[in-house]
């Protein structure tokens, strides 16, 4: 610690080349921070509220196929479930086809049950809903985002389900908002309107009797493997075959559609840390190079072999360090951008960025240590000479 | 001027190999920026370029009005009848519309690489299949037959999905299928997807109605007479599209996303870049201070000095920026992947490299050669001559 200065002073040595090789270590920091974040992302979704004690259960061979209502008495029936719950994809917009809301029909008791602790709902918010039939429970961001007010009234357009006289529009009346307890679940839940069920089997035009998928808690999360495979034994050689899995399993499967993202962003990485390498290695090994005389006179001073590499190394160190720390910092304020410029429902977390340090740490070492060694080796009286 | 800006640029040029290090940072640091580039952009390129081949000006879709999407969407054999019998449809020599009545679902198959499931396009088409979509061709095996649990499956599918080559049998509903062959269609966006009997699909998926309508028009012109038709008459409520206005909707907003992420990565890379080559020139000017002074004191002027280090790092950027296309070309044109597309289902389609993008890349790698060269030079023009020639 004690040669603190001595390295500052050195790494100082020539302003601009260590500025731009900083703001260069710094930009490939802050790229690394992003991609690593949304890769985290995509690696952990956050599948609404999905504990490692939630399953769900769609029909076996395709998402968009439905399922009989009657397999929920059966599905109680298995040991260790404890609450089901049935849901219907709404498929719905607000005003535009860009404006999704993720409109979910819920059976108010089962779901509340089965998410119990999830939702921040207020009593009188939650009665309202209850006793209101077409009442809708928003979530507080998507109110924000629309600018709608409790009591107000919405209309939704669902792209799939017909009302009874061919209207594709649904209406609903706003009776309150929630929140949801888990902060990492806000993104996921942002553009969350929960309705009645009933509402929906009663209007819809066909289809009725039929549910989109099951959702279960199961009061053993080590069992849900086997209770899963119970559920889907109920019904083999049906007609209507179902598919059992945690839903942290869905919700990654379906993410893993949309392609190889890990490969996308490590290929983007490599060829960012590649030519980095590059650019920071050569500044290192210029840096030495134009110290030659002032390292022998270290030396002569009675610096050792290996303190003189310590020196260099440190040096390397400290520049890839005081880069990566504000790349990522950077990284972290930016974030809030990426989510809103089309990540909404990918929870950003910091967590990924801590893996940067290690990065920073064997950039440090690779670009460094030619030149270190370089130093180390260097012969007091060539050096003295100006000889290289 | 002129004779003088050849003489100090030439000169520049000779005395590049003693200062490799530094120069090759130039040219790394622009080609990774290009590689990276081209490589995002023509998985949009190619993504699009799927979509848009999908589909003729003279063919129209129709599905139920508000439905966004034919995976959504609900026609009744009612509503068949009334398109088939709607002005401007091309009808077959006996007398008969040249309309597939369609259903769209899509059937859980593993990926090839990964084997993680993925949901893929089951399309019933109707008996006029080859007279709608005259493209499709098959490769390999035959065609279904109907009333038979059959499929065909295209090329793209086959080569990304598990099990779907010909002679496999796909276990769909408790009943078992076979696919009887494999189709090319000019490398649109059916080739990513299963073909079966419209019929039988409906029976099997317990369906009554259809997904959508694809009628082949009498001409391209006809379908302003066609569409008018359709959504004046009180029978139906319907939305009609020429197939590449469909089309090109389901591509745009993954196209548009993959365009903001490549060229955000892209431009925070080149900022990257740029710092290097600023470094690069910088210590470039440096090393050749001595040189400039003296070429200054015998009478060569500011100008030169400027523009030919100018020219030097636009060299260096240009050669970075061929090399990183070259890679992406290399690497990635024809490279073939899938993704989950606009209508729930998975789309195959291939990354093209193409000229218009290669001169895109080019065209960043000059400008941040223009950029980090500016400064140096500036530096260079303006270095007090005595001084620097005292410093000897």
């Amino acid at each position: 610690m004690k040669y603190f200065p001595l390295i500052w002073a050195t790494l100082w040595r020539r302003k601009t080349r260590t500025i731009l090789t900083l703001l260069s270590i710094v930009v490939a920091f802050l790229l690394f921070g992003v991609l690593e974040t949304v890769d985290y992302a995509f690696a952990h979704p956050g599948a609404g509220g999905a504990g490692a004690d939630k399953l769900i259960t769609t029909n076996k061979y395709s998402i968009t196929l439905s399922l009989p209502f009657s397999y929920t008495q059966q599905i109680r029936t298995v040991p260790g479930v404890a609450a089901v719950t049935w849901i219907s994809w709404f498929g719905a917009y607000y005003q535009e086809s860009k404006n999704f809301v993720f409109a979910l029909p819920i059976d108010t008791e089962s779901y509340f049950q089965l998410h119990q602790d999830e939702f921040i709902v207020s009593d009188a918010d939650m009665h309202a809903f209850e006793t209101t039939r077409t009442g809708a429970l928003v979530n507080t961001a998507l109110m924000q985002k629309f600018g709608w007010k409790v009591g107000g009234k919405v209309p939704l357009h669902s792209t799939i389900w017909t009302q009874k006289n061919g209207a594709l529009d649904w209406t609903f009346d706003i009776v309150g908002t929630f929140s949801v307890k888990d902060k990492t679940q806000q993104g996921a839940q942002s553009s969350t309107l929960l309705f009645h069920y009933e509402m929906f089997d009663e209007g819809r035009s066909f289809g009725k009797g039929n549910v989109g998928w099951f959702e279960e808690r199961v009061s053993d999360p080590l069992q849900s493997a086997a209770i899963g495979s119970r559920i889907d034994s109920l019904f083999a050689n049906s007609s209507n075959e179902t598919k059992t899995q945690p839903a942290k399993d869905f919700a990654l499967a379906f993410i893993k559609q949309l392609g190889d993202i890990g490969f996308i962003i490590r290929a983007i990485l490599g060829a960012v840390f590649f030519t980095l390498l590059f650019l920071t290695g050569n500044t290192m090994m210029q840096s030495v190079r134009e110290r030659i005389p002032e390292l022998a006179v270290l030396k002569t001073l009675g610096f050792s072999n290996p303190q003189v590499l310590g020196l260099v190394l440190s040096e390397s160190l400290l520049l890839c360090l005081l880069a990566a720390v504000a790349g990522l910092a950077l990284s972290y304020t930016v974030l809030p951008i990426v989510k809103e410029a089309g990540l909404q429902g990918l929870e950003l977390s910091a967590a990924a960025l801590a893996p940067g340090i290690g990065v920073a740490v064997l950039l440090s070492l690779i670009v460094g240590l030619p030149p270190a060694l370089r130093a180390m080796r260097l012969n007091i009286v060539d050096g003295l000479a100006g000889k290289r | 001027m002129f004779k003088q800006l050849t003489a100090i640029t030439v000169m520049n040029l000779r005395t590049l190999p003693q200062r490799l290090g530094a120069s090759s940072v130039i040219v790394i640091g622009i080609a990774g920026v290009v590689a990276v580039l081209v490589s995002v952009l023509a998985m949009s390129v190619g993504f699009r370029h799927t979509l848009a081949d999908s589909g003729r000006a003279d063919r129209a879709i129709v599905l139920r009005g508000g439905s966004d999407a034919e995976l959504n969407s609900n026609l009744t054999r009612e509503d068949i009848d009334v398109i088939s019998n709607a002005p401007g449809v091309a009808k077959d020599g006996a007398g008969q519309a040249v309309l597939s009545n369609e259903i769209v679902s899509v059937v859980n198959v593993p990926k090839a690489d990964t084997g993680t499931d993925a949901n893929i396009t089951l399309r019933g088409v109707g008996a006029k299949l080859l007279e709608v979509r005259p493209e499709l061709t098959l490769v390999d095996g035959r065609m279904f037959h109907p009333a038979v649990r059959e499929v065909i499956a295209g090329v793209g599918a086959v080569n990304q999905f598990r099990g779907l080559t010909t002679g496999s049998v796909l276990h769909l509903r408790n009943a078992d299928w076979t696919v009887t062959g494999v189709f090319s269609s000019n490398g649109d966006i059916h080739e990513s997807e299963l073909l079966a009997d419209v019929n039988t699909v409906g029976s099997a998926l317990e369906r009554t109605g259809f997904s959508s309508a694809v009628v082949l028009l009498t001409s391209a012109a006809a379908f302003d007479a066609f569409k008018d038709a359709l959504t004046t008459d009180p029978r139906l409520k319907v939305d009609v599209q020429r197939e590449p206005s469909y089309y090109a909707a389901q591509s745009q907003q993954l196209t548009t996303t993959i365009n903001i992420v490549g060229n955000t990565v892209a431009i925070i890379m080149a900022i990257g870049a740029m710092f290097g080559a600023l470094n690069s020139m910088y210590s470039a000017v440096a090393a050749r201070g001595l040189e400039i002074a003296t070429l200054r004191a015998i009478g060569f002027g500011a100008s030169p000095v400027l523009l030919s280090v100018m020219i030097e790092t636009l060299m260096l950027s240009l050669i970075g920026g061929v090399i990183g296309a070259g890679l992406a070309w290399t690497f990635f044109n024809g490279h073939t992947v899938s993704t989950l597309g606009g209508a729930f289902a998975q789309v195959v389609f291939q990354l093209r490299v193409t000229p218009a993008l290669i001169v895109t890349g080019i065209v960043w790698a000059c400008l941040i050669g223009l950029l980090g060269g500016f400064f140096p030079a500036l530096r260079a023009a303006r270095l007090p001559v005595a001084a620097a020639l005292r410093a000897v």
